[in-house]
């Protein structure tokens, strides 16, 4: 399904073979390779990524993919801005993270290369196309001598093609013009790759039969090329060997492709289906967020409410009111849409009714990196509101756990009547890997607080009567007798009336913040992920950088350091043992893709001297990075 | 058991200034309230901020006063998840035409059946006297002490080219005419704009006198009435007629005679625009200020259009399966 959701545009991506010592002794089996496509942003590298991707999938990789692609739709053509790029790793191993560098560049274009050949290992593979060196398209790239010509490539096997041209070869019978087909040349690269790497085509065939079903040239065409992308490798004497990448040991068990956002609207629509609560999203159009709002659109059959509000205001406030109405109300946005809707959530915390807020974190301030990921949003989804007013913050880690993540914020939110922000990013919403789904029979359900209005025959209601958690009971229209007016002006305690009493809002302003101190109570103990639980390092992660440290902590285990992993899926309130943790290693280590904002968190709470890495460039870690500074302070 | 206004009555103490027009607004929204045959729990009251917007505290419905300019959208949030509800929004003009203006609008277009309430007194009260956005211009406030240089906005221009479906105007001072104007708006099926003039007797007062004092009123004032020619003046003897697309008062006396006149057609679009231009400042060769339902149509409303949707693609897709949902079209087995 991620594919669907993908730009139209194939990438060529770039194989970047890892060379690994395990090479030397089995010519051809590797355990885990990393291949960046690179091209532009017409040449289809997402689809031809996310193919590549789903082949393996199949097969029984692991794998995990990255894809980074200009903010421009149309960037200029063959310029460096323009380069659309999809990265992934599969193996036979466990894969966290989409790697560090690449055993194989695919380069469609000049742009590509140039923009992309610092991440290629020493003697990787680059599959270049030789047309997108001509002239035209190293002058776009500002490149002054064809690199396919020089010696600046001696440091690795390049592999030249003329892609463009053996696809025209290819369709020179076909009826199509030059535009369809030109653009079908991904695919001989897609073709190419299966031979590369002993895969079959059939699961392509077969998508591609479903995407251009109603355009039977040019599925043809696309088959044509494909297969003969396919043929070319095991015609041509150009590139000898093959790649052997096996079977990946993974648990057993039905698996399917998700990516972040799709997971976090999965996991809306479980949630609301095992509440037995009507779904309402409510959304702006906004990057990375909207393919939740895309997603969601597509399953009315669920009962699913999807309103693309006139702006970020009306979406929230909208589910504000469909809140009231007792429906389990989510809206999604980036982190400017979430500033613009500050104000709603203030009311949502006033009001305490239940609210899903998901942020799709992006590169910022202001407009910021809208196509970057980023964690830079945490402080805003705890303080960013007028007056005292936190939300409960949970954060997934991976585009597999967005779904878990999304039903637990969905849970939070209901049972103790509370918005919640599920931050994910960038990195997560448009990264993708398997995942063992689960039966919806393994789902917990969870129970709405609705009062029976036959309770309150005798007694009036109170809309500001708590339970043990300081939890109201949630009323809504249409209930009898339960009639009552709630807002955003302080009110009293158990009434709800307004009250501007000092000791009332004193008592209220506490009342409201005990009662996500209380959640800790309702969430799970923090584990250890890996390694012990005493140490000399403990990393502590949370969100998106989860694969590298995950990756980067067994590597350093296996080499003999005493260093852990702990990885934080609540943020506020923090589970109640986390401080207890932290004492048990001499350092911690907080990496985030922002300025220290969870290591500020952790240094007011805890009183530690936390050390802080942090990387802002609207890229997310790698396992490298990680494992040097590790190294560096151990 | 029907329900009397008084049930609607809460405990909250009425904290608007003493004189005030909304004590006359909230008196007959109670009475029209207990007149419509809805059940107390299926009434919902939604406000933003001003003066007005205390409005839900007083009526013992469901209510919720939110925050400035947004109970449009909040209403059509609630609207889309509830349609069985009866919603009413309370706003004023600062609230609805100024910072809450794009939702205004958009539910409009949309068409959610909702009744919104425009309390409309020219000036900011809850702030204490700064001009509004139907503040004319030139007019001094605390905030322009030399004068308005802001074109006031026409509400009713603001509906009509929004698409709105339905929309009024009435006074704070002619009961008999509000509650008349509350019920056709109830009545409509789809979103019905209802502009209030309301006096601010503390910051604005006397702002709308012109069309309510007896010796001011049937020479400023127009009531519009379907299918009824368009007559006003004291002795009745004033019409207006149609030259063109220009409104030319003709007096009755002078032998023009009642099938000259424009006679009011509420379903008429183009008609309904002509009313909303009669607007300037009253003087003696202004067009009379038109009070009633300028239009009204009958088009579908947004939450019947989303059931609707739902229903059609539940049919399509067969209702929503979770497990084939999380399973998607592409799995594989790892055994
Ligand atoms: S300030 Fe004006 S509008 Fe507000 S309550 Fe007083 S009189 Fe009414």
């Amino acid at each position: 399904m991620y594919l669907i959701s993908q730009t139209k545009y194939a990438y060529f991506g770039y194989f970047c073979t890892r060379f690994l010592a395990s090479m030397e002794a089995k010519k051809n089996e590797l355990k885990e390779i990393t291949i960046l496509f690179a091209g532009d942003s017409g040449d289809g590298m997402q689809l031809t990524g996310n193919q590549f991707a789903d082949t393996n999938a199949n097969f029984g990789n692991d794998l995990a993919t990255f894809p980074n692609y200009p903010a421009e739709i149309r960037a200029p053509i063959g310029t460096v801005a323009g380069v659309s790029g999809f990265q992934m790793k599969f193996g036979s191993t466990e894969i966290y993270t989409p790697g560090d560098e690449c055993d194989v560049l695919v380069a469609m274009n000049a742009a590509g290369l140039k923009s992309s050949l610092h991440k290629v290992k020493k003697n990787g593979i680059i599959v270049a196309n030789i047309s997108g060196f001509d002239r035209k398209n190293l002058k776009l790239a500002q490149v002054e001598t064809n690199p396919l010509e020089d010696e600046s490539l001696a440091n690795y096997t390049v592999q030249q093609i003329d892609i463009s041209k053996l696809t025209q070869e290819t369709l020179k019978d076909s009826a199509l013009g030059r535009k369809d087909i030109e653009r079908s040349k991904n695919m001989f690269v897609l073709g190419y790759l299966y031979w590369m790497f002993n895969r079959e085509m059939k699961e392509s065939i077969t998508f591609l039969n479903q995407k251009f079903s109603k355009k039977p040239e040019i599925l043809e065409a696309n088959i044509k090329v494909l297969k003969a992308g396919y043929h070319y490798g095991d015609t041509t004497e150009t590139f000898t060997t093959r790649y052997d990448v096996k079977k990946a040991e993974l648990p057993t068990g039905t698996y399917r492709s998700i990516m972040g956002n799709q997971a976090t609207a999965m996991g809306l629509i479980a949630a609301a289906k095992k509440s037995g609560l009507q779904l309402f999203y409510g959304s702006y159009p906004i990057t990375p967020a909207s393919d939740i709002l895309h997603e969601l659109a597509k399953h009315k059959n669920f009962g699913v409410k999807t309103f693309q509000a006139e702006d970020e205001i009306a979406a929230v406030t909208a589910c504000i009111g469909a809140a009231f109405g007792g429906a389990m109300a989510t809206t999604g946005s980036s982190g400017p849409g979430i500033a613009i809707k500050g104000e709603a959530l203030g009311l949502a915390v006033m009001l305490e009714i239940p609210l899903v807020v998901v942020n799709v974190q992006r590169g910022g301030p202001s407009t910021g990196l809208p196509t970057k990921t980023e964690q830079s949003d945490l402080m805003q989804a705890l303080f960013g509101r007028n007056g005292e007013a936190q939300t409960v913050v949970v954060a997934p880690r991976s585009p597999k756990d967005a779904f878990e993540a999304a039903y637990e914020a969905c849970r939070l939110a209901v049972c103790h009547m509370i918005p919640v922000m599920l931050l994910s990013d960038g990195y997560i919403a448009n990264g993708a890997e398997p995942w063992a789904f689960p039966k919806s029979s393994e789902l917990k359900p969870f129970k709405p607080k609705f009062p029976n209005p036959k309770d309150y025959e005798e007694e009036p209601y109170m809309p500001y009567k708590r339970d043990e958690n300081l939890v109201r009971e949630w009323a809504v229209p249409g209930m009898p007798g339960l009639e009552h007016r709630v807002g955003g002006i302080e009110k009293e305690d158990l009434t709800g009336n307004i009250s501007y009493d000092p000791d009332n809002h004193q008592h209220m302003v506490k009342t409201r913040a005990a009662k996500i101190d209380r959640i800790a109570n309702d969430i799970p103990l923090q584990e250890i992920d890996q390694g012990q639980s005493t140490g000399k390092v403990l990393v502590l992660g949370w969100g998106s950088p989860y694969g590298a440290i995950k990756s980067a902590t067994k590597i350093l285990l296996e080499e003999g350091y005493e260093v852990s992993h702990a990885q934080l899926r609540y943020l506020n309130p923090f589970p109640k043992n986390l401080g207890e943790i932290l004492n048990n290693y001499d350092k911690v280590l907080i990496p985030e893709i922002n300025d220290g904002q969870l290591d500020i968190l952790i240094r007011n709470k805890y009183l530690i001297p936390s050390i802080r890495l942090c990387k802002i460039k609207g890229l997310p870690f790698t396992t490298n990075e990680i494992i040097e500074k590790v190294k560096e302070i151990y | 058991m029907a329900l009397t206004a008084k049930d609607l009555v809460t405990d909250q103490d009425i904290r608007w200034c003493p004189g005030c027009g909304d004590y006359s607004i909230l008196k007959q929204v109670q009475s029209v309230v207990a007149d419509l045959g809805r059940k107390r729990e299926d009434i919902v009251f939604i406000s933003g901020i001003g003066c007005s917007s205390r409005f839900p505290y007083y009526m013992d419905t469901y209510g919720m006063h939110s925050i400035h300019g947004r109970a449009t959208a909040i209403a059509s949030g609630l609207k889309a998840a509830r349609p069985e509800l009866d919603v009413w929004i309370i706003t004023g003009d600062g609230d609805s035409l100024s910072i809450g203006g794009n939702h205004l609008i958009h539910l409009l277009r949309r068409n959610f059946d909702v009744n919104i309430l425009l309390f409309n007194n020219e000036i900011y009260g809850l702030t204490k006297g700064q001009y509004s956005p139907t503040s004319h211009e030139g007019k001094v406030t605390k905030s322009s002490p030399f004068g308005v240089l802001d074109h006031a906005f026409n509400p009713s221009a603001v509906a009509l080219g929004a698409d709105s479906s339905f929309f009024a105007r009435t006074l704070d001072r002619d009961p008999k005419h509000m509650k008349e104007i509350l019920k056709r708006g109830n009545e409509h099926k789809g979103a019905s704009l209802i502009e209030i003039y309301q006096n601010c007797n503390v910051f604005n007062d006397g702002a709308f006198f012109t069309f309510t004092d007896k010796e001011t009123k049937a020479g400023n004032a127009i009531f519009v009435e379907h299918n009824q020619p368009l007559i006003f003046g004291n002795d009745k003897n004033l019409g207006i007629k149609l030259d063109g697309f220009k409104p030319v008062i003709v007096n009755l006396d002078d032998g023009h005679s009642l099938n000259d006149l424009w006679i009011h057609d509420e379903q008429d679009y183009m008609k309904a625009t002509l009313l909303s231009r009669m607007f300037d400042a009253p003087s003696k060769d202004s067009m009379p200020r038109p009070f009633g339902v300028f239009y009204s149509t009958d088009r579908g409303t947004y939450e019947s259009a989303m059931e609707a949707q739902i229903a059609e693609a539940t049919e399509a897709l067969g209702k929503g399966d979770l497990d084939s949902l999380l399973a998607g079209n592409n799995t594989w087995v790892i055994d």
